[in-house]
């Protein structure tokens, strides 16, 4: 029985240090950061989502030496800042996430002083940004962009050829979704946002705390079911890049990036994005400081530097996502500028809304209503 | 040296236990932590604990959680016996094979563990995927027309389940028959029995230990599996562990998750108790 026990300790002992691996280094730059020695900042971002130069720029410029650590979900941050003493100076959570974070007490104050770049910024989507963070006090802008549909027009022309690309029809209208589940459909596998979609395109308010448009929303969902093929949040580019799905609701940054590995595997497959006509929600992705963040100047002279026109602008054409900073918009390359699937015209955004914050009930119930469409328990 | 094994227990698992019960009787707060404490200073010298119930009575009001429970032991137990109809005969065929076959073997078991199990089952979507190899080979070869569709569904988390715990199974059950006397084999035929009766009479039973020792291993761990029906399984594949990282994640309700947590133990608890009696019942005959 010795082997079989030592088998126990050796898998334990691999979880243990796998586990160590991921959360342990940030909360020991930071104490090297609070005493004396050269000034640090502990960077906590989304992975893949800034300029080649961006950092390297800002520790010339600043002196300042940055550890970055990288998340893939809002779920990863938000359980590090609730858990408290994260060790991070400045974080980038979705805005709809943001604003509970601050009514939990995650963040700390700006100080604007310290933020003479502010008047770059688009008043237009900080007011957006101020519907979740009142006077914009805890948070900047640093990308933005839309929820929609990728799709392979060649794929789904092939199997349905009216089908209405411009809508939300398109998925959740059972007769045209059982006829384009042939060549494949995803949905995000994200509850919260997925429930605005149904609701923009039962025309209800994509905010409504309703317990009876959540029922409609779920009758509606639930006759859609056999014609889902995946719920995912982040395998939908390969897939859509691949033809193994025609159709994914998701996001523009990531339906973008399908299309350009579709391209240069140069197979045929051409991807596009639309935002259906019925209106959709603009994700915000913000700058914040954490409140016990250990090195708070550094994390202003960061923000404020991430708020020069030359370095978001890079970012942009980098990246290709949006910036919210209105001095930077000349230094934008026309090619990401006039792509409508990354700045969207200025008709199209009026029909787009922010996602608030739902109530803990609202969001349990719709949680419920997303594992029932799922399982069908 | 007797109190190591101890004090890893209590470290690792006893104290990491009641963060997790201490948890489930709370209550959720939008706050850091997200949960509010259990004891709180009332007046001046008296300190009050308030226990909160409601998390556990809200598990039985739906049934999700009792589905998600019942539907995590079927997957963990036909896991479980797929890999012991796969898995017994590999360690049968170690233990019966010339000791340096053997260790060569036994390498090739531990081999996978050297690389990452994430790794090991994004390999297996590259696999089954409509667009991957084990398509486009059956494809080229004329034997399908239409790519078959193995990824998102049952069969895909059962293969992941199986292939990743396999060597679980195969090691104790390899350590179990190596100490097996084959003479007593050789006795049975002498005695008449034919091959696969001296089999079921001698090698079976001789073996139970090792068979509950690797099941017990593959059963436990693929009950509260998560990442890989979340990576191969069909979305309507209902897994505690799912719910449990709803509850985590999506309802950020900690006190919830911690207490289908506390269900999760309390259901495997049995399993373990009665693998110790038989153990237990085992060495006190073999004395």
């Amino acid at each position: 029985m010795c082997s079989v026990r030592r088998t126990a300790i050796l898998a334990l002992v691999c979880l243990w240090a796998l586990s160590g691996c991921g959360g342990g280094k940030p909360a020991a730059d930071s104490a090297s950061g609070a005493s004396a020695g050269p000034k640090v900042l502990n960077l906590y971002i989304w992975s893949d989502y800034l300029a080649p130069n961006t950092l390297p720029d800002f520790e010339k410029q600043t002196g300042i030496k940055v550890h970055v650590a990288y998340f893939d979900t809002n779920e990863t941050l938000e359980t590090k800042l609730l858990a408290g003493s994260s060790g991070f100076d400045v974080v980038v959570p979705t805005a709809s996430y943001f604003e509970r974070q601050i009514k939990a007490g995650a963040y700390q104050a700006l100080d604007r002083n310290k933020l003479p770049n502010f008047k770059n910024m688009d008043p237009q989507l900080m007011a957006k940004v101020a519907l979740h963070d009142p006077d914009n006090a805890h948070g900047i802008i640093y990308m933005w962009g839309t929820n929609g549909i990728g799709y392979n027009e060649k794929m789904v022309k092939a199997v349905m050829p009216d089908a209405p690309l411009d809508s939300w029809r398109l998925v959740f209208d059972p007769a045209v979704a059982a006829k384009v589940a042939k060549c494949g459909i995803s949905l995000l596998d994200s509850p919260a946002e997925m429930m605005r979609a149904v609701y923009s395109y039962l025309g209800k308010n994509p905010n409504s705390q309703s317990a009876d448009d959540l029922a409609q929303a779920e009758a509606a969902l639930l006759k859609i079911r056999p014609y889902i093929r995946n719920f995912s949040s982040s395998e939908y580019i390969e897939a859509l890049a691949n033809g193994d799905l025609c159709i994914s609701v998701g996001y523009n940054g990531d339906v973008m990036q399908a299309r350009d590995r579709a391209r240069e595997a140069n197979k045929g497959i051409d991807i596009k994005y639309v935002v259906p006509k019925e209106g959709s929600i603009l994700w915000l992705d913000v700058l914040a400081i954490p409140k016990d963040a250990p090195n708070p100047g550094s994390a202003h002279a960061f923000i404020n530097y991430m708020m020069t026109p030359q370095v978001i602008a890079d970012v942009s054409n980098f990246k290709r996502y949006a910036n919210a900073n209105l001095a930077s918009q000349p230094l934008v390359l026309p090619a990401v500028k006039d792509d409508p699937g990354i700045y969207p015209p200025p008709e199209q955004r009026q029909s787009l809304a922010v996602q608030l914050a739902d109530s803990p009930e609202q969001t349990r119930a719709i949680t419920r209503v997303w594992q029932k469409f799922k399982t069908g328990q | 040296m007797v109190a190591l094994p101890y004090l890893w227990l209590l470290l690792f698992f006893v104290v990491p236990f009641i963060i997790v019960l201490k948890i489930s009787f709370s209550d959720v707060a939008l706050a850091i932590p997200p949960y509010k404490p259990l004891l709180e200073w009332v007046g001046k010298h008296s300190l009050a604990v308030k226990l909160n119930f409601d998390n556990y009575a809200f598990l039985f009001t739906d049934s999700l959680y009792l589905h998600a429970f019942a539907n995590s032991i079927k997957v963990a137990f036909l896991s479980t016996l797929m890999c012991l109809i796969i898995g017994y005969p590999m360690a049968y065929g170690i233990a019966r094979a010339k000791p340096a076959v053997r260790n060569v073997l036994l390498l090739l078991v531990i081999l996978p563990f050297w690389t990452s199990l994430l790794l090991r089952v994004y390999a297996w979507i590259g696999l089954l995927k409509a667009n991957g190899v084990i398509n486009n080979v059956l494809l080229s070869l004329g034997l399908i027309h239409e790519p078959l569709t193995m990824l998102y569904t049952p069969f895909a988390m059962y293969v992941g389940i199986v292939y990743s715990y396999l060597p679980f199974l195969i090691l104790p059950l390899y350590a179990n028959l190596e100490k097996m006397d084959w003479q007593l084999l050789e006795a049975a035929e002498d005695l008449g029995c034919r091959p696969w009766q001296a089999f079921y009479k001698i090698t079976l039973p001789l073996s139970r230990n090792g068979i509950l020792a690797g099941s017990m291993l593959v059963f436990i761990p693929a009950v509260g599996e998560f990442v890989i029906p979340a990576l191969l399984g069909g979305p309507n594949a209902l897994m505690i562990g799912r719910v449990l990282w709803d509850e985590f994640f999506a309802n950020r309700a900690w006190p919830v998750a911690s207490a289908v947590a506390i269900l999760l133990l309390l259901l495997l608890v049995p399993f373990m108790m009665w693998y110790q009696s038989v153990q237990a019942r085992e060495s006190a005959g073999a004395r």
